[in-house]
């Protein structure tokens, strides 16, 4: 429990950045939407049209003109894409951190045994990225609210759900390759993050490429999709969670037997 | 019969093809206050990274109070205060925060302690430790290593940045923990640090022990450090080295048969002759010059 009180207490500014800034960004997408709906009802056929661009941004599945498939799109690639990062950088720095910055002499040498470190910063990250999901959530529902439309709340406990387990998936990867880092690596996991985003707009583009979708978290997170089925994918998510746990798996192994330099 | 504070065996460390340390072998009694010494490279931190548990040894074993080190780590974990030769602390942390921290991963109540600690040293608290001098960042990891109380205490280059007041207050503070019972470890290559405060020490060279024992015991190896007056050049015989002339005095350390040398000198016209105890310092140069020449020697008669 020391630990995580610690490590949160240590990624605060961070979370309240990060939150603060997808939450920006969602809200004003919202607040735009009035606007943009009476615009782009009746565009349907024009966005159906645009190729590649439509294939892989999902935008043959969805009417534009309504809330769920504006939100899907536009609200879906702010969460989508910051909320990975965020969980990448989480995931990525919390265990390398330590010997980046200097201080696992400091820690490692307090009577706490490495899995427990591994276990408690593990539920602090979690912790980090549940709070800004549920701000983030509590942010858009109030922002539906404010432009005077009703919540569909169907499509969007399903979206949100889906960008959480994106989210825990990437950081349940960046986790392991964190164990097997000497230093932060933010760039490594924002470069994961962004690499596993653009397999699924590969995926999107050709049916050559289409397993990429069993690999991406994307994949069962595309915004587009999951408004259009009315679901989420069920096996590319349980894959996906399998995917993190064998990076936090990876985490425990390394870390139980690392140098500390 | 002193239980054993530290007992290592035929402990080897290698990272890659650099070695860390190679068969070293010691043994330090609990309640003693026992020096370290070795340049650096040596195998001084590497040795007490192992017996923090930081890193795993190749074989050999590391065991404290009879716990194997790296089976029972958490446990030996507790028995120890361990100060790192760089103390570094999370970024933005107030000292006090610091501190406070250290005590909570250890589930002890330390605070009456950290507080007498920080008193003697003059360590200001409230200071963030990015503020903070190296100095003052070694005093907040003296009073994370010792509050608890340890048994063990293992130092890394302990005094590094502490002004001499500081320094004096900290063995003074360490001599107080071996008065009651605690055992110190302390890694040094300030042999004059190691000959005023241990009672014991052991000489690290290219990764295992080269000499152990009593300080007073060190002191008095063969090798004798010889002073004389009057001569224009060296008597030419082996066992000679670390000449220093200042006018006519000729001062060198000597570590083959003391006779030879007399009936050498007898031959030569001298106004003064001193051979004296070498200090702890020299025994160390000792153990390192020796190994020089030999090499040197070796590699001569390679070549010839």
């Amino acid at each position: 429990m020391v630990l995580i009180k610690h490590e949160i207490k240590q990624a605060r500014k961070a979370l309240i950045i990060w939150t603060i800034a997808i939450s920006f960004l969602l809200v004003i997408c919202i607040l735009i939407f009035p606007e943009m709906g009476g615009e782009l009802t009746g565009m349907e056929d024009l966005f159906s049209s645009m190729g590649a661009f439509t294939e892989a941004f999902g935008m043959n599945q969805v009417n534009f003109g309504t809330l769920p498939g504006f939100y899907a799109v536009e609200c879906g690639n702010i969460l989508g894409l910051g909320g990975a990062f965020f969980a990448a950088m989480c995931g990525v720095c919390v265990l390398a951190k330590e010997e980046g910055s200097r201080t696992a002499e400091f820690l490692l040498s307090h009577p706490v045994s490495r899995k427990k470190i591994v276990t408690e910063k593990l539920i602090a990250v979690v912790f980090e990225i549940t709070i800004m999901n549920l701000f983030v959530f509590f942010a858009a529902v109030c922002a539906v609210a404010a432009v005077g439309e009703s919540v569909p709340w169907k499509e969007f406990c399903l979206l949100h759900f889906a960008y959480f387990l994106m989210q825990l998936e990437i950081l349940g990867i960046c986790f392991g390759i964190s164990a097997f880092l000497g230093r932060g690596g933010i760039g490594i996991g924002l470069g994961v993050a962004a690499c596993l985003y653009f397999a699924n707009l590969i995926a999107n583009l050709s049916e050559h490429a289409e397993f990429l979708k069993y690999i991406t978290p994307f994949g069962y997170a595309d915004g587009a999709d999951i408004v259009a089925k009315g679901s989420i994918d069920t096996g590319l998510a349980i894959l996906g969670m399998l995917y993190g746990a064998a990076g936090i798996a990876a985490a425990y192994i390394k870390y139980y037997t690392k140098d500390i330099q | 019969m002193k239980e054993k504070a530290i007992e290592i065996e035929r402990l080897t460390k290698y990272y890659g093809k650099s070695r860390g340390v190679d068969n070293l072998n010691l043994s330090v009694k609990a309640g003693e206050i026992f020096g370290f010494i070795g340049p650096n490279g040596a195998g001084k931190s590497t040795t007490i990274r192992i017996l923090t548990g930081l890193i795993k040894c190749d074989s050999g074993s590391a065991k404290i109070f009879g716990k194997d080190v790296a089976k029972q780590k958490t446990q030996v974990l507790k028995e120890i205060g361990y100060l790192p030769s760089e103390a570094v602390f999370y970024s933005g942390m107030r000292v006090r925060d610091v501190i406070r921290l250290s005590a909570d991963l250890r589930g002890i109540d330390c605070r009456k302690e950290a507080d007498i600690l920080c008193t003697r040293l003059e360590l200001d608290t409230s200071k963030k430790v990015e503020e903070l001098s190296l100095g003052n960042r070694k005093k907040a990891a003296v009073v994370c290593a010792l509050q608890h109380k340890p048994s063990l205490c293992i130092l890394d280059e302990p005094t590094g940045g502490m002004d001499p007041l500081i320094q004096k207050e900290f063995f003074s503070i360490l001599k107080e923990h071996s008065a009651q019972g605690a055992t110190i470890f302390l890694s040094s290559h300030i042999l004059s640090e190691v000959q005023e405060n241990c009672t014991q020490a052991a000489v690290i060279k290219d990764g295992a022990v080269a000499a152990v024992g009593s300080v007073s015991e060190l002191a008095k190896v063969q090798t004798k450090r010889i002073t004389i007056r009057g001569i224009q050049n060296l008597p030419q015989i082996s066992g000679i080295h670390k000449v220093k002339w200042e006018n006519d005095a000729c001062s060198f350390l000597y570590g083959e048969d003391i006779n030879n040398l007399i009936r050498a000198l007898a031959t030569l016209d001298l106004k003064d002759l001193t051979i004296v105890e070498p200090g702890l310092e020299e025994v160390f140069l000792h153990y390192y010059i020796t190994s020089a020449a030999a090499e040197q020697e070796e590699q001569h008669t390679a070549a010839k």
